[in-house]
């Protein structure tokens, strides 16, 4: 609602300040969630997303909201798709990861034959692995279109593709790491344990990409994390 | 009628009787209608019904004269048994009233089973009642006892959780692979050797869809006998190593004292089978499937013991669950006393009316047959007016014993009337 509200209200996409690109991302994962939840019934991954949205929307709530001075900048077509289709495939991601802690959860829970608080109340192994191989599908897919119309956007405004940008480069880093992932997984059979550890440091490089590059690292996506 | 009618039960279970014993008690079908109406014959007992399982023998019954009834009933179990009395009376548990209501409700609700939440029990009870009602031995109470019974053995089922979880070594090890697989349809199972646990397994197995189903046995011809009763495929004992690559669950019960499948047979296979998850089942002691491969990834291993620690565990469950059970088994023994008590009072009532209108009929016709010069017109007011008094005067009585207040009240009044009145002489 309110950034719909915003984004009506200033003709600008929200994500041009710290407190509306989490709101976004918050609100991207619940959508992303929902959605998963309707595909495979796993109410359960709730108990993750649930604290992850919260989380996200109170850092978001407790920061200034500063509108900026409206910027051409931000309401080009192929920018708005770059952040959009990133958004939606991080949300994947950050989901997978939950999926790959719940199944390492269960996995500890069925292997060391201790059947403890979780077992009985999280499904298989087998609906947990897939769910998570779905989402990284789903999230690798989202995040190369996003990579792709962020390329077209940078070649329109700056007149090259790439720029080494530290964002740039770490996503290219996230890309890759997500691609060999998927790749061990076709030909590998890469499942189950090292498939779940790898979502969860797939998500870990996420989270440095979207907010540790803009705190430690400069660059020119730096100032939709500002404060 | 006139005297009070009791509810009684008599009976023994595996907590009172050892197996021998009820051996020894067992009462089949053909003998249950026989007995059934042996027990109809007898002047004391006005509804009856029995059920006999291989945990317990009990007669419930609707009796004038409960010391006669219940022996008579043990005069006929031991002819029928032809065992004398003696033998098994110290076994046997007679309750009355409200005890017999609460026994027959924990029995069908599966709280007095040797595995507590047991689901046959009802069934049983079922058709017991079933054999009762076509050879016509039950009757108002027994009819209304048993349909509160059914309503309370599903409340307890369905509202507690006495029925989750595995009880049985094979039950568990089926819940687990749920765990692991989340759905059978397609996977396949190899069984390894032979025993009533391990293909008990593999029938749960099968009733949930597993697909394929590959038996291999020492003996080659055993095995082509067991994999034609589960419609799967026997393959020779050197061949196991190579089903790997194909199987998903694995159930072992052999006699080999070394391991049968070792961690190197599956190490070398996990890249072949894309490292879908392996699940092995041991049943066998000595232990067939090596306990290292537990630790390699995808593959999970229980053995005989872990699968009893679920057990135990979930046992552990359902008797927590059970008192949640006994709660609801309380709460229905008081609301089937408030609507028995109600329906002692109807003959009370009833007498006590017969008694008023008897005496109002009798003076009405003492007094008119002295006074000779009354006309037809007088004499109806008069019979008019004397009906109306005895209406009046029972109009208070009536109503207090039928006001539905707190049911000791209830049963001093009903002793009161009935002294007062001498209704019982």
């Amino acid at each position: 609602m309110e950034l719909g509200y915003q984004f009506v209200q200033s003709g600008q996409f929200p994500a041009s300040n710290l407190h509306e690109t989490l709101s976004l991302a918050g609100w991207t994962t619940a959508g992303v969630f929902l959605l998963l939840q309707y595909k495979f019934g796993l109410k359960i991954l709730g108990v993750y997303a649930a604290p992850l949205i919260t989380f996200a929307m109170l850092i978001a709530a407790r920061l200034p909201d500063v509108s900026r001075e409206t910027r051409n900048l931000l309401n080009n077509f192929w920018l708005i798709t770059h952040v959009v289709a990133i958004f939606i495939g991080e949300a994947a991601l950050a989901l997978a990861c939950g999926a790959g802690l719940l199944y390492l959860l269960q996995e500890h829970a069925i292997k060391s034959k201790h059947r403890g608080f979780f077992f009985k109340r999280l499904p298989s192994l087998e609906l947990l692995d897939h769910t998570g191989y779905a989402c990284i599908v789903t999230g690798f897919t989202m995040l190369t279109f996003g990579l792709i119309t962020g390329l077209i956007y940078a070649k329109s405004v700056w007149g090259r593709f790439w720029s080494w940008d530290p964002k740039e480069v770490w996503s290219g880093i996230t890309w890759l790491l997500y691609a060999a992932l998927l790749h061990q997984r076709l030909t590998f059979g890469w499942r189950g344990r090292r498939a779940a550890i790898m979502a969860i440091i797939g998500f870990a490089v996420i989270l440095f990409t979207f907010l540790g590059v803009n705190f430690l690292l400069k660059g020119h996506h730096g100032e939709f994390t500002r404060m | 009628m006139g005297s009070k009618l009791d509810i009684v039960l008599l009976g023994l279970n595996h907590k009172t009787a050892p197996v021998a014993l009820r051996e020894c008690l067992a009462i089949s079908k053909d003998e249950t209608s026989i007995a059934l109406k042996a027990f109809q014959e007898l002047p004391s007992v006005r509804e009856v019904m029995l059920f006999s399982t291989c945990n317990r023998v009990e007669v419930l019954m609707v009796v004038q004269d409960k010391m006669n009834s219940v022996d008579a009933v043990k005069l006929f179990l031991s002819g029928l048994k032809h065992l004398p009395v003696s033998e098994f009376e110290r076994s046997l548990y007679i309750y009355e009233g409200d005890d017999a209501v609460r026994h027959v409700f924990r029995v069908a609700a599966s709280l007095d089973s040797m595995v507590v939440g047991e689901p046959q029990i009802l069934g049983q009870i079922k058709e017991a009642y079933h054999m009762a009602t076509t050879t016509k031995t039950s009757g108002v109470l027994l009819n209304k006892l048993l349909h509160r019974t059914f309503f309370v053995a599903k409340r307890v089922r369905t509202e507690t959780g006495i029925g989750d979880n595995a009880v049985s070594i094979s039950y568990a090890a089926v819940e687990l692979g749920r765990k692991i697989f989340g759905t059978f349809e397609g996977k396949k199972v190899l069984l390894i050797g032979a025993g009533e646990m391990a293909e008990l397994a593999v029938e749960h197995l099968i009733r949930n869809r597993a697909g394929d189903i590959l038996v291999a046995n020492r003996t080659f011809e055993t095995g082509v006998d067991l994999a034609m009763k589960f419609k799967g495929q026997a393959i020779r004992f050197d061949e196991i190593e190579d089903a790997l690559k194909q199987v998903d669950i694995i159930i072992s019960s052999t006699g080999s004292p070394d391991y049968v499948v070792t961690r190197n047979h599956v190490k070398g296979i996990a890249r072949q089978r894309h490292n879908r998850p392996l699940f092995f089942i041991d049943i066998a002691v000595p232990r067939d499937i090596d306990p290292e491969i537990n630790r390699l990834s995808n593959s999970y291993v229980y053995d005989i013991d872990d699968l009893q620690g679920i057990v135990d565990e979930n046992v552990e469950d359902r008797n927590k669950e059970a008192i949640k059970g006994e709660r609801i088994v309380d709460e229905a023994v008081l609301s089937f006393r408030h609507w028995y008590e109600s329906l002692e009072v109807i003959p009370t009532i009833v007498e006590l009316r017969k008694k008023v209108e008897e005496i109002a009929k009798g003076e009405l016709e003492k007094t008119l047959h002295a006074v000779k010069h009354l006309s037809a017109d007088d004499l109806n007011a008069i019979s008019r007016m004397t009906e109306a008094m005895v209406n009046k005067i029972l109009h208070d009585p009536t109503m207090l014993l039928k006001s539905s207040g707190r049911h000791e009240d209830k049963s001093v009044y009903l002793d009161v009337t009935r002294k007062m009145f001498k209704l019982d002489e």
